[in-house]
């Protein structure tokens, strides 16, 4: 009987243990239906959006692919990911500098390395937002220590507007960021050092290498995967920057300072323009899978050669 | 501490300490990270004690150091323009995301790394495509979505929104942590009899509880820090967490800025965030080291 009946309803899987197994599916349903509701189904009305003149205000119609054209011809889009770039070559290349340093000094048991870790990585667990109020505060020309600080040492002169010129306010933002983030990298590239193993080291001073020599051939090569990693989460984390920019600069001096986010939003909910809005989301969305996608294949490649 | 840094430590093997890079010597060493250590301490600590000058002291040129006068100023100025109401915003979405992410991620985890279900892969895949497309690009119609259903200016809306941001992180998490775990363990109370809810509450969720602490971490830090979203999904001052109102504040009714209350509500935005990490950071550096975190 038991056969019959599996036969007829399910042919593949049979009796207690297979019905244990669909259980599985009751498990992941809540996630899953969240995901698809706030995740999958935006992504897909955003691209569907991306195609009409759509306000924030209610008006609607289908107008195929004017967003795009615009977008092509849209010469503050293309400044804007021109500034994005530039700014995120500029944190790329300081973060892992930096972390480098940081995670040479920090990866060994030593007294007192502990608590080194525990400052680098404090900044990271606020929020970029609050760290940008702080930043605010102490760079301001009136009240703020930094212009303080620099007046007293003889530095500069009379006011200091950081946020004035180009230069002075992404020099900031940049300082801002590593100061905030590079904990992580730190922390990422010293877990990738510490699984190397010490019998390279062991075997590299048996023949009379140097430090420096050894970190070239030996803790460069064996940490590709890492910096693969770092280098995709730092990319795209900066790509998509916002809060820092939203909060110091607010795009200034003379919208020099906007990353895309910033027009997504603007298009958006400042000037209500949703479809065009969507088509931005839609480009910065592809730019960065290809950038992901160019540098796992790189950071495969390597590992392959 | 100068005792203390001289005794010999015994726990390293003498051939191993030859192996340390000697580039720097101990006093160079802890000089020049001790002061750096310093510059990423210094500005938070600072941020804390200065919150207790007065409001004037505060906006003061040239800054002061310490207070002169310890005062409360800023913070009564702070709960009487009402933010408290946007601290208990901030304290109810974190809560809320903390728990539905770590309830959510733990039973799905589960359900990947246990069973084998139809779709299974696909709906992995699913969830980790949310680490691969940014949120920030679905922005436009997430808007008009939670609009439609009456979540915008809600804060269970966000509690929805930063659930989604949390889970990839915490279903990989708890996937790995399950996984890990022998199976027997849990064949052993199938075996007594016990149902599927009551193995997992009872007998695993004890054994992959710091992986439960990592999730809830994350969240926590998630929600509590998130400002784009809430800028965005948020548009009445009674609704705004911590950090958007502050961005309000910052802006001003009439270019008015109070900067001490501004920035001791920065401090209100930063000191859970620090005590939480400071209390719990192995969990923190686990999720790190488990796998890869969305940006």
């Amino acid at each position: 009987m038991a056969l019959s009946l599996s036969a007829r309803t399910r042919p593949r899987r049979r009796g207690p243990q297979a019905r244990r197994q669909r259980l599985g599916l009751l498990f992941v349903l809540p996630a899953v239906a969240l995901v698809l509701g706030i995740f999958v189904v935006p992504v897909v009305v955003t691209a569907v959006m991306s195609f009409y003149d759509w306000s924030l205000l209610g008006q609607r119609r289908f107008i195929g692919l004017d967003n795009y054209r615009r977008l092509g011809e849209d010469t503050q889009f293309w400044q804007s990911l021109g500034f994005t770039t530039l700014y995120t070559v500029i944190v790329t290349a300081a973060l892992l500098v930096v972390g480098f340093g940081l995670a040479l000094a920090v990866r060994h048991r030593r007294r007192g390395v502990g608590v080194l870790r525990t400052a680098f990585v404090m900044p990271v667990v606020i929020g970029f937002a609050t760290a940008a109020y702080l930043t605010l505060w102490l760079l301001d020309d009136r009240i703020g220590i930094v212009p303080d600080l620099l007046r007293r040492a003889g530095l500069v002169e009379g006011s200091v507007s950081v946020f004035s010129t180009f230069p002075t306010a992404l020099a900031a933002v940049v300082v801002l960021v590593v100061w905030k983030t590079v904990g992580l990298t730190m922390l990422l590239l010293m877990t990738g050092m510490q699984a190397i193993s010490q019998d390279f080291y062991e075997a590299a001073q048996v023949d009379g290498a140097r430090p420096a020599r050894m970190f070239r051939s030996i803790t460069l090569p064996l940490l590709r995967p890492t910096i693969g990693l770092v280098l995709i989460l730092t990319v795209i984390g900066s790509y998509l920057a916002f809060d820092q920019f939203f909060i110091l600069t607010q795009g200034g001096p003379d919208n020099s300072t906007i990353p895309v986010v910033y027009l997504i939003y603007r298009a958006g909910f400042i000037d209500f323009d949703l479809g065009y809005s969507a088509a931005m989301s839609i480009g910065l969305m592809v730019i960065l899978l290809i950038l992901t996608a160019i540098q796992l294949l790189v950071v495969r490649n390597r590992e392959d050669s | 501490m100068s005792t203390t840094l001289t005794v010999p430590r015994e726990r390293v093997a003498a051939p191993r300490r030859t192996l340390r890079p000697q580039w720097l010597p101990a006093a160079a060493f802890y000089t020049v990270f001790g002061l750096l250590a310093l510059l990423f301490v210094a500005p938070l600590a600072w941020l804390v004690v200065s919150s207790f000058k007065s409001s004037a002291e505060f906006a003061q040129t040239p800054p002061t150091l310490l207070p002169t006068r310890f005062s409360l100023e800023n913070y009564q100025r702070l709960l009487d323009a009402g933010l408290w109401r946007n601290v208990v915003n901030s304290v109810g979405v974190t809560a809320g995301t903390v728990l539905a992410a770590t309830v959510l991620s733990v039973l799905a985890g589960y359900g990947f790394a246990r069973f084998r279900f139809r779709l299974r892969g696909l709906l992995f895949l699913v969830i980790l495509s949310t680490m691969m497309i940014p949120f920030q690009s679905i922005i436009p119609s997430l808007y008009l979505i939670l609009d439609e259903l009456g979540l915008t200016n809600s804060l269970l809306g966000l509690v929805l929104v930063y659930t989604v941001f949390a889970l990839p992180f915490g279903i990989f998490t708890m996937r790995a942590a399950f996984t890990a775990v022998p199976a027997a363990v849990e064949e052993a109370a199938i075996v007594d009899g016990a149902g599927s809810l009551s193995t997992l509450w009872r007998v695993l969720v004890p054994i992959v509880a710091p992986g439960v602490a990592t999730v809830a971490l994350y969240a926590f830090f998630t929600a509590w820090n998130e400002f784009l979203a809430a800028l965005i999904f948020t548009t009445r001052q009674e609704q705004y967490t911590l950090p958007v109102v502050l961005a309000n504040l910052q802006t001003g009714a009439g270019g008015t800025l109070n900067w001490g209350v501004l920035e001791t509500g920065a401090v209100f935005a930063a000191v859970p965030c620090i005590a939480i990490f400071l209390i719990l950071q192995r969990y923190y550096v686990a999720g790190l080291t488990g796998g890869a975190v969305k940006g």
